[in-house]
Formats: C-alpha cells, structure tokens, sequence
C-alpha cells in the first residue's frame, strides 16, 4: 500500500486529475483538475449537464480510460500508473458498469451476458452458472434467462446490466445514466436496486445522472461539475436514507 | 480467460455471420485444396518416377569392374591410386564376397554377346543378353507376353518385340517364296514352321499364359504370340581356353551340345581363331597358354515370351540385347564377347580357364543402400559405378519442381488469407461496440486478441480440412481423367495423385499458421480499440 492509500474510508480518490483530448487544433478539458473521495459505501451522484465532464470522470473512475495527468487511487494502487492488465483485472475485480444504453450483447441470452463478466475471471462452470441464476435472482429476472435483449423491456434489459455489473461482487457499481432511456417508473425501480445494492451488499456506487431530482432523492452526495471542474456538491438526506451526508468533496468550489 | 471459454466465444462469433465467414472458410479451402492438388502432383510424379527408375533396374545396380580395367571413374581418384596392373581380378571369388555384403540381392555378370539367330533357316545377326530371374521384376516385362524364364538354366529365349516381328517379316517372306516358286525347299519351311501359312491365327500353346491382345503398339503385327513356343537356334562363338597341347579341350561344363543340324565337317573347321601359338613358350606355362580357340556352337531355345522394351542390363554393353536367355544359360556358354580380347592380352586370369569377369552387375535389394555397398565393393578393391548421381541431380530437379508448384499452390492461400483479415476486421467494425462492452466488462486486451486470433485459426482450421478433402477429390477427379486419358491411349493406369499423411499434416498446420498470421492485424487492432470510443453511445 502506498501513501496515498492512507485514505480514511475513501474506495476511490482522484487527485488532481485532468483529462484532455486533443481536438485538432484546439485542446479540450474534459476533466480539469478534478479532487474527489468516493467513501467507502457511499451513493454518489455526479450531476452536470452535458459536456460537463461528468461521464468522463466516470470512464476514469471505472477504469475504463486514463488521466492525462494526477492519479486516481483505488485499491491502493493509482489508476494512472498500472498496466493496462491490471487496469483489466481492476474493471473486472473492482468495478461493475451499467450504461444508459443498457449495452448488453444482442446476440447472447440474458444468462450468457450475465456469464460474460464470470468467463473474464475464469470463473468455474459449475459455480458461474449458480452464481448467474442467483444475481438474476435478485433483479428478479431469472424466469427470463434464456431471452435474448431484443426479447426483454428496456427496464428488464437494465435489470439484467445490474445483474451482469454485480455478479463478480464487485465493491463499487459505476451507473453510467442508468435512468436515461427509461420511464420515469421504469427508472425508479432500476433506483431501487442500485440503493438495494448500496444497502445490503454495501457497494459502493457512483452514479452519473443529469437528473436532480432522481439524484437527490436516491445519493447520499451530489457532486456538481461544470466545464470539467467541480462545481459544488451537497450532501443530501433523502427519505429512503437514514445515513447523514456532509458535503465530502475536497476539490474547489469555482 | 480460459480456453474452453475462448473456444466456444469464438465458435458462437463464427456462427453469428455464418455465411460470410462460411465463405471466407471456404475461400481457405479452396487456397489449401490448391496447394494440395499441387503438392500431391509433385508428390505423386515424383512417387511415380522413382518407381518407375527403381523398377528399370538403373537405381538399384552397381557396376562393378577391375582397377585394372577402369581405375576409377573419378579423374582424382584415378591419379591418386597410381598403377593399377596388380589390381585385384573380378573372379569368381570376388563374386561370392560381393553376393556375402550385405543389402545385396544378386550378382551377375553382364553377359552380351553377338549370335546369328537361326530361324526357319534364315539367319539374323542380333545381340544376346543374359537376364537373371529377378528380372521379371523390372518394368520392361509389365508387358510380356507370354511367360518369363523358368528357371537360370532353362533353355527358354525371350525376344523383343522388334525382332519378333523381323523374325516373322522373314518367315512370311520365306512362305510367299515357297508358295510362288513351289520349290524342292517349300517341305522344309512346312516341316520347321507349320504355322507359316496360317500365321495370322495365334496357335494355342500348351503351358504358356494365353498372350494378351497386343495393344501396345498398334503397328505391330499381332501375330508375334505366334511365336511363342517355337524353337530359335542360337549359333555363337564359344571361348575355349587353351589346353596346354595347344588343341581347344571339348567344353563339357557348359553343357552345350552342337545343333544337329550343323555337319560335322564343321566341328573341325570351327577352331577359327587359335590366339598366338608361335608365342608360346614350353617352359614358362602360365604365360604360353594366354588365349583361347573360338569354336562356333549352337543351341536351341524354345521362345516363351516376347517383350516391348529392353530391361536395363548394365550400360556397357555394344549394342542392344533384342534376344533374352536366362543368365545362367548365357553363362556357361562362355561365348566370345567384345570384352574376351583383353584376356589374352592383358593375363587377367591365375591360370588359363579361369573365369575372369569383366564387369559384375550387383542389385542391391533398396536404392538407398546402393552407396554403403557401392563403397564396401570400393573397399574390396574394385571400380564401382551407380547412377546416384545422375538421380540426385533428379531429386534437385524434383525439389524446385515441387517448390514451384507449392508457391503456385500457397498464392490462392494467400489470397484466401488476405479474405481472412478482410473477415475479421469488417467483424471488428460490427463488433465495435461488443468489444467495447467486453473491455467494461474486464476482458484484458489478451483475451480480446485471444478471441479474434482463435476465429482466425478456427477458419483455418476449417478451411485447412475441408481444403484437404477438396484437393484429394480434384487430384482423385484429375487422376481420373487422365487414366480415361492414358486408357485411351492404350497406356497403363498412373496414380499422378499421391497424398501422403505428411501432406495432409502439412497442408492443415500451414492453413492454420496463414490464418492466425492473417489473424495478427485485426487481433491486434481489436485489442487496441478504446473502450470508451466504442461505448460511446452514437
């Protein structure tokens, strides 16, 4: 463990992270200088509108991308500095997505998209495929295992990416829009599990909403971004909620 | 990601877009089926080729001769052995030592000799060779008709078919002579060649095969099985060493009994040639009786068979063998050959009558083991000479011949791989957003080149086998044809076609190889691809 893992209670710390692209000739800041702790069991709610830079924070605290420069530290380890095998096994391990887009394979059945996460760690048949019908248990999909996306609602579908993002037990469930492109009652449900998955297997989840409303009733913590800087945070007390949030956030309020 | 799970991704990938990649599948078949059909031409002519020279004799015999005769047939190692004139004679014992090697199947000397073939009382001037049973064996004798000899000495002749019919041409002339001029001479021809008239209906032969139809040639008359089981008389020159009182001692040894029909006024005028007897000198014996009495002799063969094509039978002879006696016959008649004359001039022999071969023919039992014995016999103190040179410049010619067709075979798998990669990296563009899922999901950059490199190699795989079968039924349809082909031709059946278990090995490992190779770019392409490009939702 390093220094910078001597974190009290934080399961993902960026400090400092920018993330640029280069755009042609221009330079665009998608993360600006970014400090933030995800605390250990915390729903975290990342708000912005779009281009704020909130997804992009989400891709680098999943895992899925690499700052231009600070560190991302999780597990004790900077995110910025591993191997892109680690950083594999760290998505794989560590981290379970959903995506506004639902993004599970068409052309697989519910079960073998859930399955898919369980081959990457070489998971044994026989125990992938209890641990299959368990997660699809419990987003209550199991009679529908063998249907293929196209066959499912969209509700269904996303349940089904829940079930996909938690059957490695992963710590942290990174909620990319999982509302989006879901009715409002649809969306809720999907809420419901997320704050399930909070509660009871104490995951802790980072979610990018550009709905306020959803985020304040279901986080624990908002944060604010705008032009790739944080842009305030608030620590909310929804009803469903009985922990009491302070606002967390270390980075700079513009 | 463990294999049994990459196989079955990659398998479910394949079938996904069955018939794209059915086709490019196919197009690999169609590239490993070429360069088999190619391949096992090569193969098979190759195959073909050493059969045939193995089967002619030429492959499997060493000559033999004397140092003192030819020191060598390499120019160094001829100036590096100096004088050979004490070199070690190519006798009998010499032969025993050769036939005791091991690998050795027989020798025997080659015996060529110069007869006048008495037939219907005509005389033709032709050559004798000896044969050794083993020479049913070679290729020439594919085509006898009739039977080959009984045994080494049976007094059975085998005629090639060109002198057969030269042989008939003189009868059939003789017949029309008989019937034009009704002469005195007509009740000979009757009594020596009763089918004469009737030539044209070949006779039933007691004890000899049915002959063929002849198809071979279709010029030739076919009536020579009309011959078969007719006697030929061979008048030769028998060499009859010296006694020491100078008179040629009767041959009882060669068992040769003089033709009845020879008059005994000519037994004593057959001493034509007494070699030098002015020369020699009472006291030194070994030296005084070097040379030998020519006796003219004759002996009568029944003619059992009747060949296309003269079997190989050593490469020194003077002229052509179209009249063939088992070489135990051809033996012990002891006839003049050309090589006769150097005995008396060069005393190869310890003592008069001693036989002195001048060149031994040994077959050795594979050609692969002509060298060891080629360099035992070396060792033994002889000349030797093979044509192994000659066959390992074949095998040159056979190694670019088949390189060739294997380039030529490899261009349309190598088209079929560039439809490989054309294959997976459209699959790549589709997959896109899979892949990218994939990544989210933990799959390492490993497993996803993994994946792709397993697709390439499945359709390899695939392709490589069904290529296989394809290119054994196309070498199976062309080898077809071409006997319909050589059928028609009146030519025997050829297996062109040869593919051998290496080739099947080959041809599916190296479809494999091109296609993982194939594979390499877009594996690698694949595991490059952003995870947050390809997610990003469009």
């Amino acid at each position: 463990m390093t220094a910078t893992t001597a974190s009290n209670g934080a399961a993902i710390r960026a400090i400092d992270v920018c993330r640029h692209y280069q755009m042609g000739d221009s330079l665009i800041r998608a993360v600006d200088g970014i400090s933030l702790d995800v605390r250990e069991g915390e729903f975290l709610a990342l708000l912005g509108s779009s281009g704020s830079g909130k997804s992009t924070l989400m891709n680098l605290i999943a895992g899925l991308d690499r700052p231009t420069s600070g560190a991302i530290v999780a597990r004790g380890r900077d995110l910025a500095q591993i191997s892109a095998e680690e950083l594999a096994r760290y998505r794989r391990d560590t981290v379970g997505m959903v995506f506004q887009s639902f993004n599970l394979v068409p052309r697989m059945t519910l079960a073998e998209n859930v399955e898919l996460p369980l081959r990457f760690a070489e998971v044994d048949r026989a125990e992938r495929r209890q641990r299959v019908a368990e997660a699809l248990e419990r987003v209550g999909l199991k009679a529908r295992m063998a249907h293929r996306p196209s066959e499912l609602s969209g509700g269904e579908q996303q349940r089904g990416a829940l079930a996909r993002a938690l059957v490695n037990r992963p710590s942290v469930l990174v909620a990319d829009e999982p509302t989006g492109n879901l009715d409002s009652r649809t969306g809720e449900e999907i809420l419901n599990f997320i704050r399930e998955f909070n509660t009871s297997l104490k995951m802790t989840v980072v979610m990018v909403t550009h709905e306020r409303a959803l985020a304040e009733r279901y986080a624990h913590r908002i944060v604010f971004l705008s032009d790739g800087k944080l842009a305030g945070s608030a620590g909310v007390s929804p009803a469903s909620s009985h922990r009491q949030q302070d606002a967390g956030a270390t980075g700079e309020a513009p | 990601m463990k294999r049994a799970d990459l196989l079955e991704l990659a398998a479910r990938n394949l079938r996904e877009s069955l018939l794209r990649n059915s086709l490019t599948t196919l197009g690999v078949a169609v590239g490993v089926a070429s360069l088999v059909a190619m391949l096992s031409l090569g193969v098979g002519l190759q195959t073909l080729a050493d059969e045939r020279l193995n089967r002619s004799g030429i492959f499997d015999t060493v000559l033999v001769y004397s140092r003192r005769d030819i020191p060598s047939f390499d120019r160094s190692e001829r100036r590096a052995l100096g004088r050979t004139d004490d070199a070690r004679r190519l006798d009998l014992a010499a032969r025993r030592e050769m036939e005791a090697l091991p690998n050795v199947k027989e020798v025997h000397p080659e015996v060529r000799f110069a007869i006048e073939a008495r037939f219907n009382d005509a005389g033709h001037f032709t050559t004798v060779a000896g044969l050794p049973l083993s020479g049913r064996e070679n290729e020439a004798f594919d085509t006898l008709q009739g039977t080959y000899f009984t045994g080494e000495d049976a007094d059975e002749a085998i005629l090639l078919a060109e002198f057969a019919s030269e042989l008939l041409r003189a009868q059939e002339e003789a017949a029309a002579d008989a019937a034009v001029l009704d002469a005195a001479k007509s009740g000979e021809v009757q009594k020596d060649a009763p089918q004469a008239t009737d030539r044209n209906i070949a006779p039933a032969i007691p004890g000899v095969a049915p002959p063929k139809p002849p198809l071979k040639i279709p010029t030739r008359p076919p009536s020579v099985v009309s011959l078969l089981g007719k006697t030929i008389t061979l008048r030769y020159a028998e060499r009859v060493p010296l006694s020491s009182a100078g008179v040629p001692p009767a041959n009882s040894s060669s068992g040769d009994r003089r033709s009845a029909g020879v008059p005994p006024a000519n037994s004593s005028n057959s001493a034509a040639t007494t070699t030098t007897p002015e020369n020699r000198q009472q006291d030194a014996g070994a030296t005084s009786d070097w040379g030998f009495s020519v006796l003219r002799r004759e002996r009568q063969m029944r003619i059992i068979g009747i060949v296309e094509t003269e079997p190989f039978g050593g490469v020194r002879s003077f002229a052509r063998g179209r009249l063939f006696i088992p070489i135990g016959v051809a033996e012990k008649l002891n006839a003049m050959q050309s090589s006769s004359l150097r005995d008396p001039l060069r005393i190869t022999a310890e003592k008069p009558g001693e036989t002195i071969y001048a060149s031994l023919l040994v077959r050795v039992s594979n050609p692969v083991q002509v060298e060891p014995v080629q360099a035992a016999i070396k060792k033994m103190g002889f000349t030797t000479w093979s044509i192994l040179d000659a066959a390992r410049n074949m095998r040159i010619v056979f190694a670019i011949f088949d390189t060739f067709l294997g380039v030529f075979g490899s261009l349309a798998l190598a088209v079929a791989s560039l439809g490989i990669v054309n294959t997976l990296v459209m699959a790549i563009l589709e997959r896109r957003r899979e892949i990218g899922i994939m990544k989210a999901l933990g799959a390492s950059d490993r497993d996803i080149k993994q994946i792709f490199f397993a697709e390439a190699g499945a359709m390899g795989l695939a392709g490589g086998a069904f290529g296989v079968l394809l290119g054994w039924a196309i070498g199976r349809v062309i080898d077809f044809g071409t006997n319909i082909w050589l059928a028609r031709q009146e030519l025997p059946e050829q297996h062109l076609w040869l593919v051998p278990w290496w080739l099947v090995a080959a041809a599916l490992a190296f479809s494999v190889l091109v296609s993982l190779a194939a594979g390499l770019y877009p594996a690698a392409r694949a595991a490059k691809l952003d995870p947050v490009q390809a997610l990003r939702y469009e």
